[in-house]
């Protein structure tokens, strides 16, 4: 509401209802591009930049893109905007770091482009701040150095509807382009560059690792996309929860800053694409280690909580019975199911690891505004502790998926 | 000279309840709104996270959740002959402090009073006759009627998510409900809580009395509840930790599970916390406030300029604040003139536990409120002039903690240390129920509300000084409750017993209730009430203060669902009556 109202004050002093428009529009594609996620720091004033993105060459810090003329954008062209953002150019004409999804972004609409720009002149307000500079390792300080990996890696600017339908063209246009979802959901090669930026690539969207965390794929059989229904999809992707599970992590972030915001009719459209872009294959889907047909005794033994139990068994009746309960299933949209829950089965315990060591939060959206927490424990269980409780939960009820050591923990640990 | 923040259109006084739902409302209405928080801020996570929570000694002995006396606290007398002391040690009564208030501490009841206890005056002078109430028992209505009131109580219901089950369905009496209680439009948003063993057995014993037994109405969530502010509960899992504790499980209802993430959401709010407001700021005429001044973290003091002042603090806070801002004229006991302070009352409540040297009761699994109630012997069934006494009451099971430290409790003649006790508390821990009492304090001419002549707190202000005991109508009704719990005790063949039952002074030192009552009562009278039906002050009409300030006497059942039906109904007026055209709505 206060937006709208900033905006139309703008508009009148540019003397343009039309640039209103635009800037309304713009927000939206900023809120479906998700510019926020990166470029606004926890705490910061909006778009003002500072979040450090943890690279395997050192730590790049995302720039501020209000329109200050000195530290932001102010005094970017409509093309020069659009260089930094489809093409990965500065105005100076340093290549940016592909931290930027520009290679996902090269999708976007010229229409798109100049909505976006319109937002961030007229509706952003200007932060006259440095952003911290990035700090790579030689020689990955050397920006000269990206054009090379560009020439190899960057898609072509513009966007090929690759199918006979609307829908699943607009699916695919928010998914592949604007909302970037490639940009984690998919496999990296050496060169750190996407695997695929298109659904014709069958790397594309099957999962990739953020930091410590797995970063789940999307198109296999045993998939969430594919396993739930497109209420359960829309649920997740709007409110952060459904049924079976909770969005936390960076994903938390996409829900409340971009996806809650999605028209009903686009988040239609990104749910056709991706059920449309399923995998027959499952050779890498490893997402449901869920042992069909094992039976399940863990529910009777905590039930019983015989002193006796194994050390796993204990810790998680002392520490996580309370909301997951004794059949691990916890309560629908409030405490997360961990059978087959992806996180936790995941071959990369990274993030199933620092959840129990540092909690989780639900996003607050507009739908369901409980930010609902789950506590750390890190100052409570010892690495071999979390250890034999990760361990169990991984092997428990129906759940089968391998044991983890404390050394792993200690090594989460120290890097929280 | 204090700091002048940004104008607002509503500042309100106090997080809680209260204050959370009424900013819900007004920022619905497109107000600019700001709230001050006395106390720190609290989230499930971290403030009540498990384990840490679960610290019988840390919350529920050393009340860490709790005001703190020497930073505000009220002085205490049983007559005015007496000079009043401070009361410096929290015991009877446990005020609350920081974000949710006594909504986070709580246990959970949430009840309506019955249609007869918001008319009372009228009810008795038609039932029995004026003359049946003695001259300085100063009863009076609210000035709202339960069936004004039913949408509110119905709304707040769904928005607290209440497990429980309906006895008056729209004037068809359920079975397995309280067959007593007013009408209602909709059942419970949740199924009862799963009863524990010894309401099970209260139960069985209830009806071969000739009584007719029903499940506490719990806000503590038997399943998943998503309310109408799109807020979640998760179903409780009966820990023990509800009362004096922030709930680990998102299960009890309190402003942190079904408002607060909600309200955060909303442009226009804003919340302050460790802001104590320390006057509410008259314009030079006295009709209208034109803001409040509080001391914020440091001590500075801060005004916060607003069109609509809400005094949403907990009672004995609110009518303090009346007083010490010159919000109409103070109560005189001696001539009955002026209103502010006017009518302080409290809760009569009792216990007996029986003990069973075969029963396990596991009284660690519990919740706040659990248990089941009958209500045969309600305020609205009973019979004043057989009696001998005004009221009326409903006794329950009650299992909610195994907490040793502060309730073990031990048959009568036990040693209460060194080797006797050691063995009793070995024999009997688990081994006890209880049989609680909750009933009505009437009000009376003396018992009142001003500010103290003598003791200052930290800010320089005079305390608020409270004058109030036990009179012969409740302690008859007291005991008439003791010998019906005797009666249960005798029907289950306990082996033993002990029990809990004024019978003397108010004694300050022994925990009873946290229900202190009135003091700004409301009414359709400016010579007998503080504010009027829609919670407005009759002399500030920019000031509303919904809340148990407001209950000119107190009913039987516990006063949340009260006191949010009130702040719903005062919002209501607010904003489809007063901000179109601010006046005195009376």
């Amino acid at each position: 509401m206060r937006l709208k109202i900033l905006i139309t004050a703008l508009a009148l002093t540019a003397g343009s209802a039309f640039a209103a428009d635009e800037a309304e529009k713009g927000e939206y594609i900023a809120q479906l591009g998700d510019c926020a996620a990166c470029h606004t720091a926890p705490g910061g004033a909006p778009f003002a930049g500072g979040l450090a993105i943890a690279s395997p060459f050192g730590d790049i810090y995302t720039t501020n893109i209000t329109p200050d003329p000195q530290y932001g954008i102010g005094d970017y062209t409509l093309e020069e905007f659009d260089r930094a953002v489809r093409r990965g150019v500065r105005k100076d004409g340093a290549n940016l770091y592909p931290a930027m999804p520009y290679t996902s972004y090269a999708k976007v609409s010229d229409a798109n482009m100049a909505a976006l720009y319109a937002y961030f002149m007229k509706a952003v307000a200007p932060v006259h701040k440095p952003a911290p500079a990035s700090d790579l390792r030689f020689p990955f300080n050397i920006r000269f150095g990206m054009e090379g990996w560009d020439i190899v890696n960057r898609p072509e600017v513009g966007f090929t509807p690759p199918y006979d339908d609307a829908q699943l063209n607009r699916g695919a246009y928010v998914v592949e382009g604007l909302g970037h979802c490639g940009a984690c959901h998919s496999p990296r090669n050496l060169m750190q560059a996407q695997e695929g930026y298109t659904a014709a690539s069958d790397r594309f969207l099957t999962g990739g690792t953020l930091g410590v965390w797995p970063v789940p794929d999307l198109r296999g059989p045993e998939s969430a996309p594919q396993r739930w229904s497109d209420a359960e999809l829309v649920e997740y992707l709007t409110t952060g929860r459904n049924a079976y599970t909770a969005a936390t992590g960076e994903m938390a972030l996409v829900v409340e800053r971009s996806m809650q915001h999605a028209t009903e009719a686009d988040m239609a459209a990104i749910v056709a694409y991706l059920k449309h872009i399923g995998l027959p294959a499952a050779a890498s889907d490893k997402a449901a280690a869920t042992g069909a047909g094992r039976s399940d005794d863990t529910t009777a033994m905590l039930t019983a909580a015989k002193p006796d139990m194994p050390e796993g068994a204990r810790l998680y009746l002392d520490n996580c019975g309370a909301c997951h309960t004794v059949s691990g299933q916890g309560a629908p949209r409030v405490f997360p199911n961990l059978v087959g829950n992806s996180l936790v089965l995941s071959d990369n315990p990274g993030g199933f690891i620092e959840v129990i060591l540092k909690g989780a939060m639900m996003p607050s959206t507009r739908r369901a505004p409980a930010a609902l927490a789950m506590p750390g424990f890190g100052d409570r269980l010892s690495d071999d502790d979390v250890a034999a409780l990760a361990s169990f939960i991984r092997s428990a009820w129906t759940n089968d998926a391998g044991k983890i050591e404390a050394e792993a923990v200690k090594k989460i640990r120290e890097q929280l | 000279m204090a700091r002048t923040q940004k104008k607002v259109d509503a500042v309100i006084v106090g997080l809680g309840w209260v204050g959370s739902v009424m900013a819900m409302e007004l920022t619905a209405a497109g107000l600019d709104v700001v709230a001050l928080e006395r106390g720190p801020d609290r989230k499930t996570v971290p403030t009540f996270a498990y384990p840490k929570i679960a610290d019988e000694l840390r919350y529920a002995v050393r009340y860490e959740l709790m005001q703190r006396p020497a930073d505000s606290t009220v002085t205490i007398r049983h007559n005015t002959g007496q000079t009043a002391l401070p009361y410096r040690r929290l015991g009877s009564f446990l005020p609350g402090t920081g974000v949710g208030g006594a909504g986070a501490h709580w246990n959970g009841l949430l009840w309506r009073p019955n249609a007869e206890e918001l008319r009372l005056k009228s009810w008795i002078d038609e039932r029995f006759g004026a003359d049946i109430i003695p001259d300085d028992m100063t009863i009076q209505d609210f000035g709202v009627d339960y069936d004004e009131l039913e949408p509110y109580f119905d709304r707040f219901e769904k928005i607290v998510g209440v497990s429980g089950k309906a006895g008056n369905l729209n004037g068809a009496i359920m079975d397995g409900g309280n067959p007593f209680e007013a009408p209602r439009a909709s059942d419970y948003p949740m199924p009862p809580l799963e009863q524990t063993y010894d309401a099970v057995l209260f139960a069985k014993a209830a009806r071969n009395l000739g009584y007719h037994p029903f499940p506490k109405p719990a806000a503590n969530a038997s399943q998943v509840y998503t309310n109408p502010y799109g807020m979640q509960l998760g179903p409780c899992n009966y820990c023990g930790f509800c009362e004096r504790f922030g709930c680990l499980n998102y299960s009890k209802s309190s402003p942190q599970t079904c408002v607060l993430d909600a309200l955060y959401q909303r442009p226009n709010f804003e919340y302050r916390t460790n802001a104590t407001v320390l006057k509410v700021e008259l314009a030079p005429d006295g009709k209208t406030a034109t803001g409040v001044t509080y001391a914020d973290a440091k001590g500075e003091e801060v005004f916060q300029p607003a069109d609509l002042v809400i005094l949403a603090a907990f009672q004995l806070n609110n009518v303090h604040l009346m007083l010490l801002s010159g919000i109409g004229p103070p109560y005189d006991p001696a001539t009955g003139a002026g209103a502010v302070g006017r009518n302080y009352a409290y809760q009569m409540t009792g216990a007996t536990s029986l003990f069973f040297k075969n029963i396990d009761f596991n009284p660690f699994v519990g919740a706040g409120a659990n248990g089941v109630a009958f209500a045969d012997l309600a305020l609205s069934q009973m019979d004043f002039a057989k009696n001998g006494f005004i009221g009326g009451g409903y006794q329950s099971s009650q299992q909610t903690n195994g907490q040793p430290i502060h309730h073990l409790p031990l048959p009568e003649g036990t040693p209460a240390w060194g080797a006797g006790w050691k063995k009793a508390v070995g024999e009997h821990y688990g081994h006890s129920m209880d049989i609680v009492l909750q009933s009505t304090n009437m009000p009376y001419r003396d018992a009142y509300l001003d500010l103290d002549p003598t003791y200052r707190d930290p800010f320089g202000r005079p305390l608020l000084r409270m004058t109030f005991d036990w009179r012969p109508n409740e302690l008859k009704q007291a005991q008439f409750f003791k010998e019906k719990a005797a009666e249960f005790g005798r029907e289950m063949g306990a082996d033993a017993s002990t029990s809990f039952y004024p019978d003397g002074h108010y004694d300050t030192r022994v925990y009873q209730s946290t229900h202190t009552v009135g003091g700004a009562i409301m009414g359709t009278d400016r010579q007998t009430s503080a504010i009027n039906r829609y919670l407005q002050s009759w002399d500030v009409h920019n000031v509303f203060a919904p809340g148990a300030n407001a209950f000119p006497q107190n009913f039987e059942y516990n006063p949340t669902g009260m006191i949010g039906a009130l702040t719903l109904w005062a919002a209501r007026a607010i904003r489809e009556d007063y901000l179109a055209n601010p006046r005195p709505l009376m």
